[in-house]
């Protein structure tokens, strides 16, 4: 046990060296969701009537959707050392199964965190005027890192489990699905109603409207998430629920796998 | 000498239960002496992969057990992998690492302190040719070197053990010959290695013994020159038109004869082949074609267990009336 922090920094220090040098993976965190951002807003925004500024309504949407996107590409990532040899020399070497594997999620955390800051910074370009204090940015920030590192540990057990590269980067589909059933992009009433049930109870939602109700104290979104504290708690156990799931299974598949 | 890898009695079947599919491992029996190489000979699917992926920790045996350095691989895996270093048939080295970079992981893994894997890793790029380069990413690597930076990789600890799976396969000869004295040099630093392949001249340059691998057991194991001595060192191959005239030609060489091909066992002096010639001359029958050719894993498994191979490695199966010398 004694080594565990040592091999998360080491293996964490590959996984950026990694992300950093995937033209891809950068594309992927840099230019795709400013280009979405955009999109979003100077496109559809006008024709989009959600109570608010668009843009105050629709940045935090942005990043968890560039969150999903960047999840496909660790789920590629630990695919290819999964089929690569380097995943039988590292069950040869006295190094722990979730150790290899954190490597990736927290290298996944760092980028999903320049993400954040990046698109926060061309949603202020554009006139996005968060009104908080420095704690309810942290706040806002670390509910995006919950998010974020639920669903890379959900990429990690795509990338343990699947057996190609084109299966592991069809994940994407999985993840884009979510933030667009949910209260992302769009007031969740203005949805049919057998998409609302859906879009109401699934964890996109609460994280979506914690963080938004953080940033511009818009809280009143979504129905039966009208109460900050009741909404936070669920997005937070939505997260670390799912997160734990994700990573036990991923750890044990990595273990199993012959 | 203490054997420091022992295997006895693996068992290991990947069939699903129904399936009438053989085990890939039916009862391997094999020792590695301390300090000397074993070589595991044998066709693809012989059980050669699965044995050190046993070996390794990475695969529980279903039958038998096996001891590295004394412990036991499955209750004591953990403490076998801080002895051990398995270098496996796919290079394990990161593309978009440099050749440094990628050492260096390696060592950090292993534990080892700061400083020593700074000495370690320099020390290793140099001693394999690899300084020169070591800064710059291993995807732009010829084969050769990221098989050596792979080895390298392996080396960082000094482990007592070293598994090569198929070391050279994919290699040119040039890269082949420097991976060989990368490993004699290993061994001479005390390392014991247990590699695999499909080559015989692979186990003859490396391996104080050899072990033939078919149908997951061991079917011969001895010295490399035993093994050459009972398959005779190379053949002088004559293909002819039709088995008539092989049949012709036979009966004035010490010659074994499949179909229209003849082949007679030689020394590979200039002597020795142009007497071969000569007597083929006499008897007046002109070959299509010949050569003179080292006896191939084909041969070996002919000889030393009566049937070719179970998937001979590109080699035809020709059902052949050699006399075979029992193993």
């Amino acid at each position: 046990m004694t080594h565990v922090l040592s091999d998360v920094s080491t293996m964490t220090t590959r996984g950026l060296r990694l992300v950093a040098r995937d033209t891809d993976a950068m594309i992927t965190a840099v230019v795709l969701p400013v280009i979405i951002l955009l999109m979003f807003v100077l496109v559809f925004g006008g024709a989009l009537d959600t109570g608010t500024e668009y843009i105050d309504y629709v940045t935090p949407g942005v990043i968890l959707l560039a969150a999903g996107f960047g999840a496909a590409n660790t789920a590629m990532a630990v695919e290819r050392d999964m089929s690569g040899g380097m995943v039988d020399r590292l069950r040869s070497m006295p190094v722990n199964a979730w150790t290899v594997l954190s490597g990736h999620v927290v290298a996944s955390l760092v980028k999903n965190l320049a993400t954040t800051a990046i698109v926060f910074g061309v949603s202020i370009l554009l006139g996005f005027r968060p009104q908080v204090t420095a704690l309810e940015w942290l706040a806002a920030v670390g509910m995006i890192l919950l998010f974020v590192g639920w669903i890379t540990w959900l990429a990690t057990l795509v990338g343990v489990l699947v057996r190609s590269p084109d299966a592991a980067g069809g994940f994407s589909f999985f993840v884009m699905f979510l933030p667009y059933v949910s209260s992302a992009f769009v007031p969740v009433d203005t949805l049919p109603s057998w998409l609302r049930g859906f879009a109401e109870h699934q964890p996109v939602t609460p994280v979506i409207e914690t963080v938004r109700g953080l940033l511009t104290g818009d809280v009143a979104g979504t129905p039966g998430l009208a109460d900050p504290g009741g909404t936070a708690a669920l997005a937070i156990t939505w997260c670390v629920g799912l997160g734990l799931v994700f990573a036990v299974a991923a750890g044990l598949a990595f273990r199993a796998r012959r | 000498m203490a054997a420091i890898v022992t295997a006895e009695g693996l068992g290991k079947s990947f069939a699903r239960r129904g399936s009438t599919s053989p085990p890939v491992l039916d009862g391997l029996h094999l020792e590695l002496e301390e300090g000397t190489v074993l070589a595991l000979l044998g066709p693809n699917g012989a059980g050669k992969t699965t044995t050190v992926r046993i070996l390794s920790t990475l695969l529980r045996p279903d039958a038998g057990r096996a001891t590295v350095g004394g412990l036991d691989v499955v209750r004591d895996a953990r403490r076998v992998r801080e002895i051990i270093s398995l270098t496996g048939q796919q290079v394990a080295v990161d593309d978009k690492l440099s050749g440094a970079e990628n050492l260096t992981m390696m060592g950090r893994l292993a534990h080892l302190p700061r400083r020593v894997v700074r000495d370690r890793v320099a020390e290793l790029l140099t001693a394999f040719d690899l300084a020169d380069a070591a800064s710059r990413h291993v995807g732009t690597w010829s084969g050769g070197m990221r098989r050596r930076l792979d080895l390298a990789a392996g080396l960082l600890t000094r482990p007592r053990v070293m598994f090569l799976d198929e070391p050279t396969t994919g290699l040119d000869p040039r890269s082949r010959q420097a991976l060989w004295d990368v490993v004699r040099g290993v061994v001479a630093d005390g390392t014991s290695v247990l590699l695999t392949t499909q080559y015989l001249e692979e186990a003859d340059r490396l391996a104080q013994r050899v072990a033939l691998v078919d149908g997951g057991r061991v079917v011969a194991e001895g010295t490399p020159a035993r093994l050459k001595r009972e398959v005779g060192e190379a053949g002088v191959e004559l293909t002819f038109a039709t088995p008539s005239d092989a049949a012709r030609v036979a009966p004035a060489l010490a010659a074994t004869v499949d179909g229209a091909r003849v082949r007679v066992a030689t020394d590979g002096s200039v002597g020795h082949v142009r007497s071969v010639l000569s007597a083929v001359e006499a008897a007046g029958v002109a070959p299509e074609h010949w050569e003179v050719r080292a006896p191939s894993l084909d041969d070996v498994f002919l000889t030393l267990t009566g049937h070719a191979g179970t998937t001979g490695p590109g080699g035809q199966d020709r059902p052949a009336t050699t006399t075979g010398v029992a193993a």
